[in-house]
């Protein structure tokens, strides 16, 4: 018996009851639109939530030097902590299960967009930031919009280079590609190399300029190599916590602070709101699979109960098929492929109508440039379609199973006798 | 060909068994044309079930073919249907929404012989029944006689040892009684082992031997000289 014979004997009979075939289809084709659409749109949460965060590698530490409380070790309270380029190697060398380490300095004394930028005529006051190697391994997620990032290069060569933020070149560089010109950062000439845009406090984070770290401490005499913020990010396979209290104690033993003093060095992570969004989420995706499989559970009931009247009326003709000779695996085989067959194509359009929609729904947001709070291009993962698929066929097997079995049960003497 | 000894039969749980074949002891011999008549309630339709290897007996011996027919599984049943036994019944049992020539493959659908195959092997025993023109037919466009005469041809297409018929004619008119019979007789005339369970006399008289069943016992056995 091969496969197209067993085929065409089911389009046979699913063709003798053609409404009948396409509601038990639908039981299913509804739980599988559902379930995708449910997981699209968790999906789409999910990039909302993410779309919150900042423009860091999730996991990075940020560690920012500031004023001692507690005095210490002969030293007084209130003493100003300042990371070194020491402290930077110490880390790097110290402590395992560091993937990337970095630091940033800003012109000037704060953080504020308050340095002034010129372009020939034009000057707007905006935050100047030196950055050291490997900054934007670990700043992964800006959007690099023209240009290219600072590399390793820029800052052994001390390359007077800037890459600036989507409003910097908005207001200095109006309507014109800033690649390649120059701008006056007190009195010095850097050069554009590239643009980018970073969504972090909404987008505040891009009103911002970075230069090398070398040419940073060159030019403004900080031969010391201070830096204000250390930053890290930590091997994916180490416990961040652990790695972040060792970084920290090493911290406190270089520059003397009591090991109870918690503003002198202050450390700031997404670790853990990173874990918390990731457990609300898997508790989100919990929920939509409960639902999900909920839905198609009423769809196998569905196709069971249907194939049960379906066996009771084709009783006669199961009955003439064992006495011609059918084997029980004839019998249960065929009933357990029609029932398959159903489920996957109705399963299959469910799946495409779903997918169908999602992207329906995407094209339709960026058609219209909607950006919506919590919601960010809701799709679904290949994998999840062929787990989808995998899920259908077991379906299929799991309602045609009763069904099967009492036909395969049913005496010819008794199926012919009506 | 077929040896029954001793064969009993029961119906029914233990309290209100109901005896419905008491000590069958029958042999047909290959190439006899048999009729089990017998009034209603005799047993005759159980005992073709059994002969049939649809239904179980519960005391006694079968040997079909020199094969034991005993407590076998339902797959052993299944191939012994199909390898040994065609059947034809008196609602002829065609599947509604296949063919002729369909209807007529279905069994070697069930020895896995290919399509091409089992139609060309349909459309020789359509035409040997003498509906070589209707081959594309559908069950509810053939009469009554016809739709016998593709049952009979389905029950012919495995090449089985014996023939096993139900009433064969009971749904039909005495011209078209006289047809199918004489189409009994033809295939007979083959070679092949035929048993007829009827209540018609001129059934029984067309056949070589007469086995009359009553209350679930043989009254009496009587063999005469084919009328072929």
């Amino acid at each position: 018996m091969n496969l197209a014979d067993a085929l065409q004997e089911i389009l046979f009979s699913l063709k003798q009851n053609k409404l009948r075939t396409f509601l038990t289809g639908f039981g299913v084709f509804w739980g599988i639109f559902m379930l995708i659409l449910l997981l699209g749109a968790g999906t789409g949460l999910r990039n909302g939530a993410e779309a919150e965060f900042t423009s860091d590698a999730r996991d990075s530490v940020w560690l920012f030097s500031r004023r001692t409380s507690v005095p210490y070790m002969g030293l007084n309270a209130n003493r100003d902590i300042r990371f070194t380029s020491h402290d930077l190697e110490a880390i790097l060398r110290d402590i395992p299960g560091i993937k990337y380490a970095s630091a940033e300095n800003p012109v000037g004394s704060t953080s504020r967009a308050d340095i002034v930028v010129r372009v020939k005529d034009r000057s707007a006051n905006f935050g100047v930031f030196g950055v050291a190697e490997n900054y934007f391994h670990i700043k992964k997620y800006q959007d690099v919009l023209h240009g290219r990032k600072l590399n390793a290069q820029d800052e052994q060569l001390q390359r007077k280079v800037a890459y600036i933020g989507k409003p910097v070149a908005d207001q200095l560089f109006p309507n014109q590609n800033p690649i390649g010109k120059n701008i006056e950062i007190n009195q010095i000439t850097f050069k554009v190399v590239g643009e980018f845009f970073d969504k972090g406090r909404n987008g505040q984070m891009s009103e911002r300029i970075y230069i090398p770290m070398s040419i940073f401490q060159k030019a403004w005499g900080q031969g010391q190599h201070y830096y204000r913020i250390l930053t890290y990010q930590p091997e994916s396979n180490v416990d961040p916590i652990a790695v972040e209290q060792q970084v920290v104690k090493l911290l406190k033993q270089r520059h003397r602070v009591a090991p109870q003093d918690r503003s002198a060095i202050q450390s700031h992570n997404m670790v853990q709101q990173v874990k918390e969004v990731n457990a609300l989420f898997a508790a989100i995706n919990s929920f939509i699979w409960f639902v999900g499989i909920g839905t198609l559970t009423a769809g196998i009931v569905g196709i069971s109960n249907i194939m049960l009247i379906t066996v009771k009326e084709r009783t006669v003709e199961i009955g003439v098929r064992k006495a011609l000779g059918a084997r029980p695996i004839n019998i249960i085989s065929a009933l357990l492929f029609e029932s398959v067959l159903i489920t996957a194509v109705a399963g299959y359009v469910g799946l495409v109508c779903g997918v169908g929609l999602l992207e329906l729904v995407n094209y339709i947001l960026k058609v219209i440039q909607v950006e919506l709070p919590y919601f960010h291009r809701p799709e679904v993962d290949f994998q999840l379609a062929i787990t989808a698929i995998c899920i259908l066929i077991c379906v299929g097997v799991i309602a045609g199973f009763a069904p099967a079995w009492r036909a395969a049960r049913i005496s010819p003497v008794e199926a012919m006798r009506n | 060909m077929i040896q029954l000894s001793n064969l009993h039969k029961y119906y029914g749980d233990k309290n209100r068994q109901l005896h419905v074949l008491k000590g069958i002891d029958v042999t047909i011999e290959e190439g006899e044309l048999t009729a089990i008549m017998g009034s209603s309630g005799s047993g005759k339709s159980t005992l073709l079930n059994i002969l049939g290897i649809l239904d179980h007996f519960d005391e006694g011996r079968y040997l079909l073919d020199q094969q034991e027919i005993t407590k076998l599984t339902e797959k052993q049943a299944a191939y012994f249907r199909n390898k040994f036994i065609g059947f034809v019944f008196q609602s002829f049992n065609l599947l509604s929404f296949k063919n002729a020539t369909e209807n007529v493959a279905l069994p070697l659908y069930y020895q896995k012989v290919g399509r091409r195959e089992r139609n060309k092997k349909a459309a020789e025993l359509l035409e040997m029944v003498g509906l070589g023109d209707r081959a594309e037919h559908m069950p509810n466009q053939l009469s009554g006689g016809q739709k016998q005469r593709v049952a009979i041809a389905r029950a012919l297409v495995t090449n089985p040892r014996v023939i096993l018929a139900d009433e064969p004619t009971g749904a039909l008119d005495s011209k078209t009684t006289q047809e199918i019979m004489q189409l009994f007789k033809e295939v007979h005339g083959q070679g092949k082992t035929i048993v007829i369970v009827t209540h018609e006399k001129e059934i029984a008289d067309a056949c070589e031997r007469l086995i009359v069943l009553r209350d679930g016992q043989i009254a009496n056995t009587t063999s005469k000289v084919s009328p072929l």
